[in-house]
């Protein structure tokens, strides 16, 4: 899992690679919340086009990410949903809480 | 019924495997040709009972973790996930959506939401200090081939 890292203003993009699981939820939340205590963004983007695959561990990471985002009063947006996580992602509720935009949406990464 | 397929295998309850195992899953049902949906469908419902078996049932140890898959007659297809593990109390409590007992881990409460979304039926089997089986059935549409 090669994961890349943007900024552009108080905007971080966090852009994950590969699959999504338990074991791999680990490493990545680790580097984003060392990322967010450094940098302090305003806005988190979590970048999916490169995520081929994701579990409830995925739904979990997203979900403390957006804590934490608003413990420090930024905000969270996922971004560049692939086809594939769809069903899983609006399962989780996380459609409900306005946060994602599907791929190609009003959002173009910035590299 | 007597299964037209059949495979079985065991792993240690490392979180490394939990990629190992939906993928084996996966490469033996391909057989039936399903769609990449119904693919990323077994591939998502087999790592949600595997990463239970692995954060819950066997939480701070390494224990096995047993898969078996049946291909049956209509390309249904029947897995069985089985742990040794502590077991759960209450299955029905276990499987309502957003329940669980390790939140300050980042886990969502979903995983059995989503095995029961992503395939046909789910049933659980458990026994307190004894272990889980959780059995998961999907039918695979079989596309039509012209010649
Ligand atoms: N194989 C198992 N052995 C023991 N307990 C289990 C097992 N599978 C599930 N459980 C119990 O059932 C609860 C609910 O499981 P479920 O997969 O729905 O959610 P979770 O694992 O807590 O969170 P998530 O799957 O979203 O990361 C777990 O918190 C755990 O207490
Ligand atoms: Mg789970």
């Amino acid at each position: 899992m090669i994961n890349r890292v943007s900024f552009n203003e108080n905007e971080m993009t966090y852009r994950l690679s590969g699959e999504i699981d338990h074991h791999s939820a680990k490493t990545a939340r680790e580097l984003i919340d060392s990322l967010i205590q450094q940098k302090k963004p305003s806005v988190l983007k979590l970048d999916f086009s490169d995520v081929s695959f994701m579990d409830s561990s995925g739904i979990g990471l997203i979900m403390g990410r957006y804590r934490m985002m608003h413990l420090y009063g930024g905000e969270l947006c996922v971004v560049n949903v692939p086809d594939q996580l769809e069903k899983i992602m609006f399962l989780s509720g996380l459609g409900a809480l306005g946060v994602i935009e599907k791929k190609g949406e009003a959002y173009e990464t910035v590299e | 019924m007597k299964p037209l397929n059949e495979m079985e295998l065991w792993f240690e309850s490392r979180s490394s495997n939990e990629g190992f195992a939906r993928s084996a899953v996966s490469a033996f049902i391909a057989q039936l040709d399903p769609t990449i949906g119904e693919l990323n469908d077994i591939k998502t419902a087999v790592s949600e009972a595997v990463t239970n078996c692995v954060v819950h049932a066997y939480r701070n140890t390494i224990g096995r973790i047993y898969i078996n898959v049946k291909i049956t007659e209509g390309a249904v297809v029947i897995i069985k996930i089985r742990d040794k593990g502590i077991g759960i109390e209450n299955v029905a409590q276990a499987m309502e959506p957003l329940f669980t007992t390790a939140p300050s881990e980042e886990r969502a409460g979903l995983g059995f939401a989503v095995m029961q979304s992503f395939t046909d039926n789910v049933n659980v089997r458990s026994s307190p200090g004894k272990g889980t089986t959780v059995i998961l059935k999907k039918r695979i549409s079989r596309r039509v081939y012209n010649g």
